[in-house]
């Protein structure tokens, strides 16, 4: 699963910083059919989890009411220099993970 | 001077009275049975107050397959006092619970955006629970002209 993830490099201590995150995935709802009639099985990112230097500072939990291509935007502040990572499962089981580093100043 | 207490604006005024808690039980609650069932799992029955939250998100979507909003709310974020978690709630989508954010120790600010499905003009909840064990919640209104799961039976 691509994911783009946009954090700042450099910030500085007690700074408010804007974590953006989108992935690719359909998000399949569970209520569409093929054309040849066979229901599409649900299969959303269910679960998806920031962690900075190890510890959670943020957690979603989805469903199907969020659109395809998951975009979330929130803040974290700027503690320590380190490393941001991100992990994220759909229904099927499929995991997928990115990482990011910043330096505080 | 005027004759301010006539009959009309007495009656006016008593109605308006009447309607105000009406109006702030109404606020706190969503519209179909799913979704009150969904408020009271995540408040655990907890009464949910009006205010605190300010949901933005576009009074007219042209499409409920992808519809941004943004939540914002008002609280500090210290380690005594803190925004625990935002939820969404659409409660006429076939699965109210649309998603559910929860904040660690080192967030920021309380604010998050996304972009959600509505499948029907309906009104979009965003509640907040406090670390003081409160539920704040905001309510608005979404006219969708091209509903999401259209395709579905």
């Amino acid at each position: 699963m691509a994911a783009r993830i946009s954090v700042p490099q450099n910030a500085r201590r007690g700074d408010q910083i804007e974590i953006r995150i989108a992935i690719q995935h359909p998000m399949e709802t569970g209520y569409r059919v093929e054309d040849n009639g066979t229901a599409i099985t649900k299969n959303v990112i269910n679960k998806l989890l920031c962690r900075y230097n190890g510890a959670e500072v943020f957690r979603a939990e989805m469903g199907s009411g969020i659109s395809a291509n998951p975009y979330l935007s929130f803040f974290i502040v700027a503690a320590a220099s380190g490393e941001l990572r991100f992990d994220w499962v759909d229904d099927t089981g499929v995991a997928g993970s990115e990482r990011s580093a910043i330096i505080v100043a | 001077m005027t004759k301010w207490i006539n009959r009309r604006g007495f009656i006016a005024r008593i109605a308006a009275l009447l309607a105000l808690p009406l109006l702030s039980l109404r606020s706190a609650r969503a519209q179909t049975p799913a979704a009150d069932a969904l408020l009271d799992k995540i408040t655990g029955g907890a009464p949910i107050q009006t205010g605190r939250v300010r949901l933005e998100i576009p009074a007219l979507a042209d499409n409920g397959n992808s519809v941004s909003l943004r939540v914002v709310v008002d609280s500090p974020m210290t380690p005594a006092n803190h925004v625990k978690s935002i939820h969404l709630v659409a409660p006429k989508n076939p699965r109210p619970g649309v998603a559910s954010f929860f904040f660690g120790a080192g967030a920021g600010k309380p604010q998050l955006t996304t972009r959600i499905r509505l499948s029907g003009s309906q009104g979009v909840m965003a509640i907040a629970a406090m670390s003081d064990g409160s539920f704040w919640a905001a309510t608005t209104e979404v006219a969708v002209t091209v509903s999401a799961c259209w395709d579905a039976s």
